[in-house]
């Protein structure tokens, strides 16, 4: 027994798993995200209890219950913002928020941006399924041109927006793009985002089946897959094709592709340098998107930056080194009078 | 000067003055200014600091005028004062803005040097009243300031704009010699104030001392007057605004608890000196938070209550709407959380810098589903401090959102305050869930029905809490329809249990009688002053002050069946009116004030006085002229 309490057993993915039945639609793209969390959280080796899940409305915000850690699952969009509270009030936290693009890209947007250039040590998991799912079948803030639901019948006629390109124009410091059927892929970027300091981002693809089935499936289809994503890897050329024999380069400000011979890339060909200090190459890349270009998956920026709860604490001590905190004297402040226990008669009445 | 022979001095039992000018003019400034001198001539007083929403309006205007009632006293006092004895006018849209609150005979002191035909035409005077003999009724004083003080700075290097703008420290030493203040607090406040630009420090205190000495010397002022000491209660006094209390209050329950402060908030008036209050002390471990919007302020106020930490929010109506939805997420998960609405004047954005009354239905129903809130109001500037820490103190004993009611004349305005002896005040105990042993994230506690409050980061007490119906106990997601009804019946009956919390309600004046003025909030100086004028008229008139709007006091049924009458005056159309008349079924009336500025005690006295059938109307004035213009 001894020797179990200077080390815990480890944990494994069944201590990740909450009493709750899962209640998503069958075949949804959640549960191999959720099965994915659950097996990777253990390898943090962090104990259970200082993890936190916080989420905001939407199918994917059902995420906490199914999670056997520390949860909350608040109020639509409002997720960043609580996890905000959470993080400073408690900084050793590992806490993470799931979210769904309606719950940040609409109604939240402007906890998420703030939130990222805040830097706040937090985890943002977006599930894009480029729809309202809950609230059974509407056109949300990442559903393409034209497309048709039942809110917009005869399709969108709003231009949707690039999560990545909110983060990285909200100068996030860790942005990455990953999909629910690519489950390696995933799990290292969960990895990576956990090991993050600062606001970490991941865009998550994931198919609705019932309101949005086969949304991303002319990206991430295996079998034109290697065709239609860019993997992106820290100074490696941008490579990609089933023969890996197309490239991105940069012609003016505008990206195009090139292809070439197998083995034989040209060198104008641009190579991925996540940690550039400017977001700028990172945002250009988070407009090839299907179907003129191949989407990029991986991390698109991770740089350092302190993070909102240093700097705070940061505050905190030094000002507590100068001044003690002395609440009488607080509530004194120094203007005062004393009025005395025997007043002389007034004079003059 | 040397030669003046002194002059005499008259002695008053009260004054009231009001500065006013132009908001460029530092007219708060001044207003402040004098609040410290007098509070530390031992006066009893109270101040109404009065702006305009706009930062700088168009100078000259009547948009842009700012003025600063403060009354001082021998004696007891309650309220800023009725009507201003004194009107110290820096230019003719000041005059104009109110010189019809002074009383009959008072003095207006007048900037001769600003009544221009230019200025005398933007503030929309047809003629210049110092002519006109608009101003018969009045002592007039014309004193050119912006000329004396551009003599008395003549020598001094500074340009012509920065010499013009010592002019209030030149107005505020007449003041000083008027009412015989001393000139050290405020010569102390500009050294320290102007440190780094002794030109300015110096012109400030020159200006000053010859403002006194102009005072001194000049014709125009045959006596000055002194306003005996109060007969205070003996010990350490400082002046208090409700926002500086209701920070200091804060502070001071995160002491009494252990427990660090979490302030979430965004700016808006008047509510954001409580986030520069607290940002200041640090050495608290205070941690502040201004948010990208009100709702992550409150969000952020619920996270950090989530991890232990004391979670509040702070701002004024239209930020409490904009936070509603959250404060009903706090009311589901049962997380503490302090919400301070410092309300001012609506509906929308209303009046930004104007009190009002007018959010006590918001905070008692607006929000979605049976969604109980404990509702505190403080009564006067000092007692902010006392309500923050009893709003606290209830949120963590009984783990809810707590709505603490201020307003903008409390905010704003200023008091003595006998500082209390901080190991006095009793101490905030709530402890955290640790046993992991039978634990359930919605069990309660029987004497309180507050759940547990297990902390993220303490093993084995890892649960889910959200704003999704949860079932009793297991804190599971719940749909069912027993479950809920439960659940509600729960949350309501939390609330309620707070009653246990209030002290017996103080009734001021005869246990039974005639007529109960029953108040809340801010008005209570107007309240308690004019039942105690009718008290000694040998009426019998009784007033009590409601602290507690949700739960109410558990005393407060019997003590108004007590009355022939109840009268509810209060600054909207009769919100504590409804809540009193649905709580008690008694027939109360209410007196009903909706102007942005505080009850005056004689709109209080005329309508008891009515109600007692010893006076026709309560406002002839206004009928007749209304009746006038009906005609």
């Amino acid at each position: 027994m001894a020797e179990t309490k200077a080390a815990p057993p480890a944990l494994t993915r069944k201590d990740f798993i909450s009493d709750q039945i899962v209640r998503w639609c069958p075949g949804c793209g959640d549960f191999a995200i959720l099965a994915q969390t659950q097996k990777f959280l253990p390898t943090l080796n962090i104990p259970r209890e200082k993890f936190v899940f916080i989420s905001g409305i939407g199918c994917a915000s059902r995420f906490p219950y199914y999670v056997d850690t520390y949860g909350f699952h608040s109020i639509h969009g409002r997720a960043p913002a609580i996890a905000t509270g959470v993080k400073c009030a408690n900084p050793d936290l590992s806490v993470w928020v799931v979210t769904g693009d309606g719950d940040s890209l609409s109604i939240g947007t402007n906890h998420l941006i703030h939130a990222l250039r805040r830097n706040i040590g937090i985890n943002i998991l977006l599930f894009n399924n480029e729809v309202y799912g809950l609230t059974k079948g509407q056109t949300s803030p990442t559903s393409r041109m034209g497309t048709k639901t039942k809110s917009t019948p005869y399709g969108s006629i709003q231009e949707p927006m690039i999560p990545v390109s909110i983060a990285l124009a909200a100068e996030a410091t860790f942005v990455a793009r990953t999909f629910d059927t690519n489950l390696d892929h995933l799990s290292e970027m969960l990895l990576r985002a956990a090991r993050h300091k600062g606001t970490a981002f991941i865009e998550i693809l994931q198919n609705c089946k019932v309101f949005n089935d086969g949304a991303f499936a002319d990206i991430t289809e295996r079998s034109h897959r290697e065709e239609t994503t860019l993997t992106l890897s820290h100074g490696k050329p941008l490579i990609f094709g089933k023969e890996k024999n197309k490239g991105i380069r940069v012609r003016g400000y505008v990206p195009e592709i090139v292809e070439f011979e197998p083995g034989r890339a040209p060198p104008e060909i641009l190579v991925h340098d996540e940690r550039h200090p400017d977001s700028s190459l990172a945002y250009l890349l988070s407009k090839l998107y299907t179907p003129k270009f191949p989407a990029p998956i991986g991390v698109f920026r991770d740089v350092e930056r302190p993070t909102y709860e240093e700097l705070m604490s940061q505050q905190i001590e030094a000002v507590k080194k100068t001044r003690p905190a002395d609440l009488q004297a607080l509530i004194a402040g120094s203007e005062t009078w004393q009025v005395p226990a025997q007043r002389d008669a007034e004079e003059g009445a | 000067m040397a030669d003046t022979k002194p002059k005499p001095v008259e002695t008053l039992e009260s004054v009231t003055i009001r500065f006013a000018g132009d908001s460029g003019d530092g007219i708060q400034l001044s207003g402040t200014q004098f609040t410290t001198a007098t509070a530390m001539s031992g006066n009893d007083l109270s101040t109404l600091p009065d702006f305009p929403a706009e930062i700088r309006a168009p100078a000259g205007t009547l948009p842009g005028v700012s003025s600063f009632q403060i009354h001082f006293s021998s004696k007891d006092i309650l309220t800023p004062g009725d009507e201003p004895q004194v009107l110290i006018a820096m230019n003719p849209a000041a005059l104009k803005a109110h010189v019809k609150d002074v009383v009959s005979g008072g003095i207006l002191i007048l900037n001769a040097d600003t009544f221009t035909p230019q200025n005398l035409e933007k503030a929309g005077y047809k003629s210049n009243p110092l002519e006109d003999g608009s101003l018969a009724d009045y002592r007039v004083i014309p004193v050119p300031l912006s000329t004396l003080t551009a003599n008395t700075l003549e020598d001094t290097a500074l340009k012509r704009t920065h010499i013009d703008r010592c002019k209030n420290f030149f107005a505020l030493g007449i003041m000083y010699w008027l009412y015989d203040r001393p000139l050290e607090p405020t010569l102390d406040w500009i050294q320290k104030k102007f440190q780094k630009m002794p030109e300015i420090s110096e012109a400030n205190s020159k200006a000053l001392h010859a403002g006194y000495a102009f005072g001194e010397t000049t014709e125009l002022f045959q006596s000055h007057y002194h306003v005996g000491k109060a007969p205070i209660k003996p010990g350490k006094y400082r002046k208090i605004t409700g926002n500086e209390a209701t920070a200091f209050g804060l502070i001071a329950a995160s002491q009494l608890s252990g427990r660090t402060l979490f302030y979430g908030s965004y700016p808006i008036t008047p509510a954001s000196d409580i986030l520069h209050e607290l940002a200041k002390h640090k050495n608290f471990g205070v941690k502040t938070f201004q948010a990208e919007d009100e709702i992550a302020a409150v969000g952020a106020a619920i996270g950090a209550s989530f991890a232990g930490h004391i979670g509040v929010t702070g701002t004024s109506g239209p930020g409490v709407a904009l936070k509603s939805e959250a404060i009903g997420l706090a009311v589901s998960t049962e997380l503490p959380l302090i919400v301070l609405n410092i309300q001012r004047g609506g509906p929308s954005t209303g009046l930004p810098t104007k009190t009002e009354q007018a959010d006590l239905l918001q905070a008692y129903g607006g929000r979605n589903g049976e969604s109980p809130v404990a509702i505190l109001a403080p009564a006067t500037p000092s007692d902010c401090f006392d309500m923050t820490i009893q709003a606290v103190r209830i949120a963590l004993k009984y783990m809810t959102p707590v709505v603490l009611l201020s307003d903008g004349y409390l905010a704003n305005g200023a008091e003595p305050w006998k500082i209390p002896d901080v190991s006095s005040l009793p101490p905030l105990p709530r402890l955290n869930a640790s046993d992991p042993d039978g634990f359930f994230p919605f069990k309660r506690d029987p004497e309180t029905l507050a759940r547990l409050w297990a902390l993220p980061g303490t093993p084995g007490l890892e649960h889910r809490i959200g704003g999704l119906e949860k079932a009793d106990i297991t804190g599971n997601v719940s749909y069912e329809p027993e479950n809920h009804e439960r659940m509600v019946h729960l949350r309501a009956e939390k609330i309620q249990r707070i009653a246990r919390e209030i002290p017996p309600t103080e009734i001021l004046g005869p246990h039974q009688g005639k007529l109960l003025v029953v108040g809340w909030g801010s008005s209570y100086g107007a309240i308690a002053s004019a039942a105690q004028n009718m008290q000694k008229q040998g009426l019998e008139v009784a007033a009590v002050h409601v602290r507690y709007l949700n739960p109410f006091p558990p005393d407060l049924g019997r003590i108004l069946k007590n009355y022939e009458q109840i009268l509810v005056p209060e600054m909207n159309l009769g919100q504590f009116l409804l809540l009193l008349r649905a709580h008690y079924l008694v027939p109360a009336v209410g007196l009903n004030k909706v102007k942005g500025q505080p009850f005056k005690v004689s709109e209080i006295e005329n309508k008891i006085l009515q109600m007692l059938g010893k006076k026709e109307t309560s406002d002839g004035g206004n009928k007749s002229r209304a009746a006038r213009a009906n005609a």
